[in-house]
């Protein structure tokens, strides 16, 4: 089988003790492990050592806000966000897509924090040593060329984490913590559009948890999910959104188009829409915006061009599970 | 017939397979779980290059690494091999050239698989780069490379041609001949057990190879040709082995490394492949590029067909020669056909090398067939499963091809396909969106010729028995998870009226057991089951004539039921079989007995080819599918499958079932789901789980067995195979279905939900619905 490269287990038991040994260099965060473990066999990276932040009880609350939203630790697995109460109850579109990433064993040991932190993919890069080599390496690890877009100099490796969608809509925010203090960025100041490094966080920067602000008055949100098979697979396409509705009508609304690009893409010009009927005339004019706005790329072996007109026909979907329908 | 039934012990009951507890446990050992004192790892170096010429390999930076042993390349072992004796195109490790992305050009020991990894990367290979052919149209062109230096002419592997009756004329007087040209893309095992083989030499100069194989005796015969050794010095162990659907039917290279590094080293080596170097080993599915013309009078009896079919083959000819027969072969049954003309073309390109996976050659050319008898009923205006009862082959017929069909349940399942999908009332009646399909096949129980021409039986058993009531069964069989050791504790336990758990069975070992040839063409059942039954009966006798005599009875007085030996009407007379077999050793001696099986050689066609195809005995299968078809994305939803299949007798109706539905759940993967793809370079599109999607649980349509036992005189109390057969309507039933769903026809492979949506939104809707001859 594929073997590990050698590194160094550290096992902190608190956050500033796992703040000082990730600031001492050459190190990696090990959350669940379902992503890094991975990219280790294939050689992306090769840390002296990894700061697993499993004993680190801080990054595991769950908890309500003085404001009434929730604050929920970046070490909670996706199986406890998707079936948290709270999240449940508030924020169903984040429980929904937590509960739709990759199958039951991988959502017990992956977690919320690894999740936003989930390395970009491509199918040029997700690969063995071996393999990349065949290739002939890319411009995100070894190489020079992106096999993608083969005349661009940015990678567009594509950001296919579930989570972040829904926190997006929701305007959650995520802490940082280094031996330098701490940062709360708006979720979507938070990632860059870049597949070589899609976050700000740096390297010895740990995410510690996202808060998700109180729901508005009306509050309703929705995720829907492409892939081909109903479990394991990562999203070819997502589609999170968020929206009040009063009396029929939306209110302020956020699209968050996942899985096409090196970041979570939020649906611009959406200003015409607010305080329209939720009917078929705006469904179809959100549904229009994000297919202008978004061109899925050959990063995976899935046809671009089909996956560019199933966006329309998933953002419908989301807007019409927004309201039960009678 | 019923009274003969239920006269039965074992036979028919519903079991769990004997070795199932420890499978679901965890306890069942593999080859990867075994491990040796002092055992070495190794690794392979494999060439980055779809095409290149070996101009040297320097060892010399990875053999100074800490903890490498040695290192064998191409010069360590220069004989060619490959399964078929009429094409040995390949060697251990590549000698001179390269022919694909992932061939083997040289191999390390190391003490650990890290440390063996770490040395593999250092070997220096000094590579020519030549241009790779990957089309099978580009490898047939005059100027085109030549793949492999064994090919005789161009790039061909094997072109086969044979016309049987007039076909052209019988289709010019045809009331309607349909065309089409269909495409099988590649798709590949993915059984969950990688391959995994360990090499151990022992000082006296005997060489053991434990192997995930599902061809122990071919494999002992390789070894010792190629390796140069005595064939009674080398032992092949075959433990338990997960999955294998024949991509685990041949040698490979890591066997005769394994072999080799332990003779050079002095100790055991073992290697297991990574999941991406399954996909490289592949011997997969060819991919077809078929061309079909099949006609019918005006009351829908099929006139003639004309096949002609290329074949994409990769690298090396595996069982290239016997899968470019089966392509043509083996669609003549179950209808019949006046006239039938084909012409296949096997060729070489720089890809991993195709072989044979479950349903051999027949499942490509069965899609490509089914659909075209479906639009010939569209034609007619006939209902395609109507059509297909006139033209049923009868008991005891020959087809076109002079294939002997001995026993035939194929008009049952249609009858059963048909009521218990409520097809009269879905077939073009459901609304848009969702439809049904229907789909037939037949499949081979075993070839009735082994790979190497030979006289000897195909199949052999040996039975021991001792006064501890202990009955052992030995076999060259192969488990792979199908349930060959139940069958040989179900054949011996009935014979001796005992639960097939009582029954001890011993495989998988070449010093061992008796010959077999192996767990593949579907034909464990019937040869080892026959193998079973002669010994078994042999035996059987001596315990009836010791208890007889202790009876004052006669022997067939003397029945062996539950454990027992009874006196038939008197059941109340009766003493455990241990007690019997302990009076039959005092009466016979030490008890023992062989049964061996081979093939009856009056079922085939009297001409050159005829052998390959012809079978003992042959399996049908009927399909239905439902479907839903999203036409806002282009998805398809298939929703069930009702899989009707004769089997002759279902020795054990769980494992039967078993079968059926993990025939029809690989079929339904390959339609949907799995493509085996290269890009341009020739590196495969995405060699892992992740990337060639198998289908999980969730999206599995829910799958309906419904058994028929036809009985065939050949089988073991009429038993025919299940294995391969149920796999082979899969694919055009669903595409049959698709069609009467939204009226698109799909003729190339795999349907996703981008070339259905493609066709869904192409210019004309209604003319693709209807059946133009192109």
């Amino acid at each position: 089988m594929l073997t590990l490269p050698e590194f160094e287990l550290l096992r902190p038991r608190t956050l500033s003790e796992a703040v000082s040994l990730l600031g001492s260099g050459d190190a990696m965060i090990l959350a669940g492990g379902t992503d890094l473990l991975p990219n280790l066999k294939h050689g992306l990276h090769a840390p002296a050592r990894l700061v697993s932040l499993r004993g680190v009880p801080e990054l595991r609350q769950a908890r309500e806000t003085p404001e009434g939203g929730w604050f929920l630790g970046a070490g909670l697995t996706l199986t406890e966000v998707a079936e948290h109460p709270g999240v449940r109850a508030r924020y169903p579109a984040l429980a929904h897509a937590a509960s739709l990433a990759a199958g039951p064993q991988l959502r017990n040991m992956g977690t919320l924090g690894g999740n936003l932190c989930l390395d970009t993919r491509c199918m040029y890069v997700n690969q063995t040593r071996f393999w990349r080599n065949a290739l002939g390496y890319c411009l995100k690890k070894d190489g020079t060329v992106c096999h993608v877009v083969p005349a661009g100099s940015r990678c567009v490796a594509a950001y296919s984490a579930d989570s972040p969608g829904p926190i997006l809509a929701y305007g959650g925010e995520v802490h940082l913590v280094s031996a330098r203090g701490t940062r709360n960025l708006p979720a979507d100041v938070f990632f860059r559009p870049d597949g070589a490094r899609n976050t700000v966080r740096e390297p010895d920067e740990i995410l510690t948890g996202v808060t998700l602000p109180p729901p508005a008055a009306g509050l309703r949100s929705a995720y829907q999910k492409l892939r081909l098979r109903q479990a394991v697979d990562f999203p070819l396409l997502s589609v999170a959104v968020a929206t009040a509705v009063e009396d029929g009508c939306v209110g302020a609304m956020t699209v968050v188009v996942g899985g096409i690009g090196s970041r979570p893409r939020v649906v611009k010009r959406l200003e015409s829409v607010h305080g329209r009927a939720l009917d078929a005339g705006t469904t179809d004019t959100v549904a229009r915006l994000a297919y202008e706005q978004c061109h899925p790329l050959p990063t995976v072996a899935v046809d671009p061009a089909w996956r560019r007109e199933v966006l329309p026909v998933l953002v419908r979907r989301a807007l019409g599970a927004l309201v039960p329908s009678v | 017939m019923s009274r003969k039934r239920a006269a039965h012990n074992v036979v028919g009951r519903r079991l769990g397979k004997i070795n199932s507890p420890d499978a679901v446990t965890g306890r069942t050992r593999y080859a990867d779980d075994l491990t040796f004192p002092g055992m070495l790892h190794a690794k392979l170096v494999r060439s980055p290059h779809a095409h290149a010429r070996i101009r040297g390999i320097d060892t010399e930076r990875a053999l100074a690494l800490e903890g490498v042993h040695a290192i064998i390349t191409g010069r360590d072992m220069p004989v060619r091999y490959g399964i078929l004796p009429w094409t040995h195109d390949e060697y251990p490790l590549a000698l001179t050239k390269a022919l694909f992305v992932g061939d083997a050009v040289a191999c390390v020991a190391a003490v650990d698989e890290a440390t063996a990894q770490r040395a593999a990367e250092l070997v220096e290979v000094d590579y020519e780069v030549l241009p790779a052919v990957l089309d099978p149209e580009a490898a047939l062109a005059p100027e085109a490379v030549k793949v492999n230096e064994r090919a005789k002419h161009g790039n061909v592997t094997k072109h086969v041609h044979l016309e049987f009756g007039d076909v052209e004329r019988l289709l010019a007087g045809s009331a309607a001949v349909v065309e089409g040209t269909y495409d099988f893309h590649g798709t590949t095992h993915a059984a969950i057990e990688p391959h995994c083989a360990i090499g151990i030499w022992e000082p006296l100069g005997v060489l053991t190879v434990i192997s995930a194989t599902q061809v122990p005796h071919y494999l002992h015969r390789e070894l010792a040709r190629v390796l140069e050794l005595p064939v009674d010095r080398v032992r092949v162990v075959q433990p338990p082995v997960g999955g294998a659907f024949g991509g685990k039917s041949e040698p490979f290279d890591l066997e005769f490394c394994v072999a080799k590094l332990a003779m050079v080293t002095g100790r055991p080596v073992k290697l297991l492949y990574t999941r991406e170097e399954v996909f490289y080993a592949h011997r997969g599915r060819h991919p077809m590029h078929m061309h079909y013309r099949l006609g019918a009078d005006a009351e829908g009896r099929l006139t003639a067909c004309d096949a002609r079919t290329l074949i994409d083959g990769g690298a090396y000819a595996s069982f290239g020669l016997v899968t470019s027969y089966y392509s043509g072969q083996l669609v003549a049954a179950p209808l019949r056909l006046d006239a039938y003309r084909f012409d296949s073309t096997r060729v070489y390109t720089n890809k991993p090398a195709c072989g044979p996976k479950r349903g051999h050659g027949s499942v490509q050319p069965r899609f490509a067939f089914e659909v075209t008898v479906d639009k010939l009923a569209e034609r007619l205006d006939l209902d395609p499963l109507e059509l297909r009862r006139r033209n049923l082959i009868q008991p005891g017929e020959r087809t076109v091809n002079e294939l002997l069909i001995r026993s035939i349940g194929f008009a049952e399942c249609l009858d059963r396909v048909e009521a218990a999908s409520g097809w009269k009332e879905k077939f073009r009646k459901l609304p848009f969106g969702r439809g049904v399909g229907v789909a037939g096949s037949f499949y081979i129980t075993g070839t009735n010729y082994p790979i190497y021409p030979n006289d000897m039986p195909q199949s052999a058993v040996q039975l021991k028995l001792d006064r501890s009531g202990r009955v052992t069964v030995f076999s060259g069989v192969s488990e792979i998870g199908q349930g060959a050791e139940s069958m040989l504790a179900t054949v011996i336990g009935e014979e001796l009226g005992a639960e097939p758990e009582a029954i001890r069975v011993v495989t998988g070992d070449t010093d061992l057991t008796p010959v077999d040839l192996g767990a593949y063409s579907s034909r464990v059942t019937l040869m080892a089951g026959n193998a079973c039954l002669m010994a078994a009966r042999e035996v059987a006798a001596k315990l009836r004539k010791a208890v007889a005599r202790r009876w004052e009875c006669t022997p067939r007085q003397v029945a062996l039921l539950g454990g027992h030996a009874v006196l038939k009407r008197d059941t109340g007379t009766r003493v455990p079989l241990a007690q019997a077999i302990a009076w039959a050793e005092a009466d016979f001696g030490t008890l023992g007995s062989v049964g061996h099986y081979n093939t009856p050689k009056d079922v085939h066609g009297d001409y050159r080819g005829g052998t390959i195809g012809a079978s003992p005995a042959y399996s049908f299968t009927a399909h239905v599918a439902e479907v839903a078809v999203d036409v806002e994305t282009g998805w398809v939803q298939v929703e069930r499958i009702w899989v009707a299949h004769d089997a002759g007798k279902a020795l054990n109706p769980v494992v039967v079932e078993g079968q059926m539905e993990g025939s029809a759940y690989m079929g339904f993967g390959e339609a949907i789901f799995e493509e085996h793809a290269f890009l341009e370079s020739g590196l495969h599109a995405g060699p892992s789980l992740l990337d060639y999607r198998i289908p999980t649980s969730l999206d599995t349509p829910e799958l309906v067995s419904l058994i028929v036992e036809s009985s065939d005189p050949e089988g073991p109390y009429g038993a025919k195979e299940a294995g391969e057969g149920p796999l082979h309507p899969s694919i055009p039933a669903i595409a049959n279905a698709i069609h009467d769903a939204v009226g698109i026809r799909l003729d190339t492979l795999p349907f996703t939900p981008a070339k259905v949506l493609a066709a869904l939104r192409a210019p004309a809707p209604a003319e693709a619905s209807r059946v133009e001859a192109r």
